[in-house]
């Protein structure tokens, strides 16, 4: 039974081996904010931070994070990224946008300042079908308000 | 009062005709220009729930005791399943329900044979491998044209007027070409979901991400044999359909079946390699144009022979409407035909048909400006309709000349454009014109309710599939109510709580449900002023909102939480309803796009640097939310110009593209500028409102713009998308023999 820590809080979960992440956030610890797009590490609407590092939750085992800390999108929902998201209108059926906000929240704590080029190298792992990646480069840019 | 009147109903350019009972639309419309909320830009009322990650889609629903569905899908893109075996699953660990043989005759790979449905996703997709089938694989067929010569079917259209040949002969200049597009996926990010519970044995709640609540609603309880007010349809939050959530599907009906079968609640979801076999398509086409023009530019024939790789199943999506409908051409002649092949049908996708159609159109245009050694866009204006091309009907509005106006500051980068060439890029400018419907109609019904708080609710059982509608929705009210945008609520997706509401495809949902919200709201207002009339003993006639304060002629003024607190729990009710449409108008949306590209001739890579946008859309609702959606149609648009195919293999007609590595969709490293400019006119014509759809149009001409920018660059002529760097490579090579040939040698 792996013990998880997730957004500061333990969790001692139920999973066999071979679970992911991805499922164990979802459906054990009702933690829906994470969506589940492709379930094979193509599109990014699952990203997690491990450590403060993106990662996609749909293709990391949740045996192999235990003692690690796990942010997900309930744990950023106070980031200032989320408002900046709105503000800008970076969303559109909004399937995608917790994953963005995760990559793009990584990405501001590395690099407070990215440059254009920055950000669509950073985000280029999340795909938007809806197309709000203009509104997401306006987002991240003026993510301080 | 309530009228019945029969009419026509469009909906992504198909037409039926029916009766249909409409209120009257006694609303005058709001003056022009940016009002107090609506015309102004807002963020989304449920952006943040979003954002958060607190939303919940049909993903998301989990219900006590929820079983989950696989499906079994066909290997195979033509067979006959000669022996099938279900019991081995039935027996597998977890699985509590078996449905199928669904089907003995497989038409296309992916088509459902067998569902299951177990305590977990795993254990039901392990059992569906123990199903024990035997298949009869059959030759599949997948060319189109070959499938029109055997009579293969899925439907025909023609439509002449005038007279082709003699418009032929009257042209100083005929141009010629044969255009292919390609089969494209919608890959919404939410895939193709429903979740199943039977409430009562003849009482059925199917939670769908889907983009008409009211049509699923329709469609089951058809299916069940069941009362419709028995089906209640639920989508609250939506991840994405494009126009391949129009209706329930095959998972809709493995999950009711399956929850029927075990009493408990049923989750049937495509995975992602699912949804690229079997949710819909955008068909593949090939398109036999054929222009001919005097030398001044007009056009004296068009004629089009239009082949649409419908698939196994679907409908004729109209690639020759553009040419129908875009210029004004006394002579015309099409012929569209559907090709029914082993692949997996098409579905409507964001201006089906008119894609596929302005692309071939809009760039035999350009060949034929290039011929007549013309501007591209004064050959437009030149062959500009004043009237609808295919019956003469006036148009509700048309300010596409002013688009073309609004255009050549864009277009006047020409020469900026090509002096950025340089080593082996070229850079080039090219643009192109789209038409599409976009008006919306009725029937669509809302309410608006005023509690004692002075807040509103528009309460509409809509959908909301992304585009930000809910948000127009509480713009539209809160400008009739006077209120901020803050106090209105809009409460969709709810087939029990809420009226009929339009279906979200076409560009239709803020046309069609937008007048009924302010019908509902003005009727609101009204009670409101009613109230406040007998309260504070003053003649109605001289009550007026403004700023969400009841003002008198006579200088007082109230809150109008001062008349609501009087209702305690009680609430004001407005009702309102869609007008009709104007009849004998052609109600329709215009606009052109221009597009700046660099073309690197020695790889045959293409970029797209910048994309203007002028569209004519009637009154523009939230500046912000329509800017939003060009942005999307035209990453959209990119796509299918220069990555996006879905491919076959030749021989057995199974999907090499299932994935979304193979199957490139862009990414934010590949969006380039994008400019907006919305006309924002109101239609005079059209409803209390003016305002005409947006979802559509911005899609339409992205890559017959993207096409031309490329023959201005190089000179090569790319006629077949997606514009691969070996598409564009053979465009470069023909082009190269073209000039090598000696001047007066006849045209290839």
């Amino acid at each position: 039974m792996p013990e998880l820590r997730v957004n500061g809080e333990a969790f001692s979960v139920d999973a066999e081996v071979g679970t992911s992440l991805a499922e164990v956030l979802r459906e054990q610890l009702g933690l829906t904010g994470t969506k589940v797009a492709c379930n094979e590490g193509h599109c990014g609407a699952c990203t997690v931070q491990l450590d403060g590092v993106p990662i996609l939750s749909c293709l990391t085992l949740v045996h192999t994070v235990e003692g690690r800390e796990v942010t997900t999108i309930e744990g950023l929902r106070d980031h200032p990224l989320v408002d900046a998201f709105v503000r800008a209108d970076a969303l559109q059926c909004g399937f995608c946008t917790p994953g963005q906000i995760v990559s793009g929240a990584a990405l501001v704590a590395a690099n407070p300042s990215p440059s254009r080029d920055e950000i669509r190298h950073g985000m280029a792992g999340n795909i938007c079908r809806c197309g709000t990646y203009p509104k997401i480069e306006e987002a991240i840019s003026s993510w301080r308000g | 009062m309530a009228r019945l009147i029969r009419t026509e109903k469009e909906v992504e350019g198909r037409y039926t005709e029916q009766w249909i009972v409409v209120e009257e639309d006694t609303l005058d419309q709001w003056p022009d220009g940016p009002l107090e909320e609506v015309g102004r830009p807002a963020a989304r009322i449920d952006g943040l729930q979003r954002a958060r990650g607190e939303a919940r889609y049909t993903a998301d629903v989990q219900l006590p005791g929820m079983l989950h569905a696989a499906v079994l899908r066909s290997p195979h893109a033509h067979a006959r399943v000669t022996r099938i075996d279900v019991e081995p699953a039935r027996q597998a660990e977890g699985v509590r329900g078996v449905v199928g043989p669904l089907t003995d005759e497989i038409g296309y790979q992916g088509q459902a044979v067998a569902g299951v449905a177990a305590e977990t996703l795993a254990q039901a997709q392990a059992a569906i491998e123990l199903i024990d089938v035997e298949w009869e694989v059959l030759e599949p067929l997948l060319d189109p044209d070959e499938a029109i010569r055997q009579g293969a079917l899925v439907g025909e259209r023609t439509e002449e007027r005038g007279d082709v040949e003699r418009g032929f002969a009257e042209a100083d200049v005929v141009v010629e070409g044969v255009y292919r597009t390609q089969t494209v996926l919608h890959n919404s990010m939410e895939t193709h979901q429903a979740v199943c519970e039977w409430e009562a044995r003849d009482r059925l709640t199917v939670y769908i991400s889907t983009q008409f609540v009211w049509g699923v609603r329709e469609d089951v309880a058809e299916h069940y044999g069941l009362p419709p007010d028995h089906v209640r349809v639920v989508c609250r939050f939506m991840g994405g359909g494009f126009g391949s959530k129009n209706g329930p599907g095959d998972y809709t009906y493995i999950a009711a079946d399956l929850a029927r079968e075990t009493g408990r609640p049923v989750r049937c979801a495509l995975t992602r390699r699912e949804e690229n076999l079997d949710s819909g398509n955008r068909n593949a086409t090939v398109q036999r144009l054929k222009a001919g023009a005097r030398s001044d530019g007009t056009l004296t024939a068009l004629e089009g022979e239009f082949v649409n790789a419908t698939g196994w199943d679907g409908w004729l999506s109209s690639t020759g409407g553009p040419m129908e409908m875009l210029y004004a051409c006394e002579n015309m002649k099409l012929v569209e035909r559907g090709a029914k092949l082993n692949t997996a049908p098409m579905k409507a996708f964001r201006a089906p048909g008119f894609v596929e159609g302005t692309f071939g159109l809009e760039c035999l245009m350009d060949e034929l400006a290039g011929k007549l050694e013309l501007d591209p866009l004064e050959l437009r204006r030149r062959n500009h309709s004043d009237a609808d091309a295919t019956d003469g009907r006036p148009f509700s509005s048309k300010n596409l000349l002013e688009c073309y106006r609004r255009a050549e500051p864009h277009w006047a980068r020409a020469d900026e454009v090509r002096a950025r060439s340089e080593g082996s890029w070229r850079h080039g400018i090219g643009l192109a014109s789209q038409i599409w419907y976009g008006g919306g109609g009725p029937p669509s019904y809302a309410w608006v309710r005023v509690g004692a708080d002075g807040r509103a609710v528009v309460i509409t059982a809509m959908q909301d599939i992304g585009t930000g509608t809910a948000t127009a929705m509480a713009q539209i009210a809160a400008e009739e109510l006077t209120l901020p945008l803050d106090r209105v609520d809009v409460s969709l997706g709810d087939t029990a709580r809420g009226p009929y509401a339009s279906i979200s495809a076409g560009s239709s949902t803020v046309p069609s449900m937008g007048p009924a919200v302010r019908a509902a709201a003005a009727d609101a207002a009204r009670q409101i002023l009613e109230i406040a009339a007998q309260r504070f003993e003053l003649e109605e006639r001289t009550l007026s909102l403004h700023k969400g304060r009841i003002v008198s002629a006579n200088g007082g003024s109230w809150p109008l939480e001062h008349v609501t607190e009087l209702l305690e729990s009680g609430q004001i009710l407005g009702k309102g309803s869609r007008g009709p449409n104007p009849t004998g108008m052609r109600v329709l949306t215009f606009g052109v796009q221009v597009a700046e590209v660099a073309v690197d001739v020695e790889t045959g890579e293409v970029r797209v640097d910048r994309i203007a946008a002028i569209h004519d859309v009637g009154r523009v609702i939230n500046p912000l939310g329509a800017s939003s959606q060009v942005e999307g149609g035209i990453i959209q648009g990119l796509g299918h110009t220069l990555s996006e195919e879905r491919l076959l293999d030749p021989r057995s007609g199974t999907v090499l593209t299932q994935t979304l590595d193979s199957y490139r969709m862009p990414t934010i490293a590949d969006v380039p500028e994008i400019v907006t400019e919305l006309l924002d006119i109101p239609d005079a014509h059209l409803t209390n409102l003016g305002s005409k759809g947006l979802g559509e149009p911005p899609i339409i001409p992205t890559s017959a713009a993207i096409a031309n920018a490329i023959r201005d660059a190089t000179g090569a002529d790319v006629r077949s998308l997606p514009i691969t760097r070996e598409e564009m490579l053979r465009a470069l090579r023909e082009a190269q023999e073209r000039r090598k040939e000696p001047v007066g040698a006849p045209a290839a």
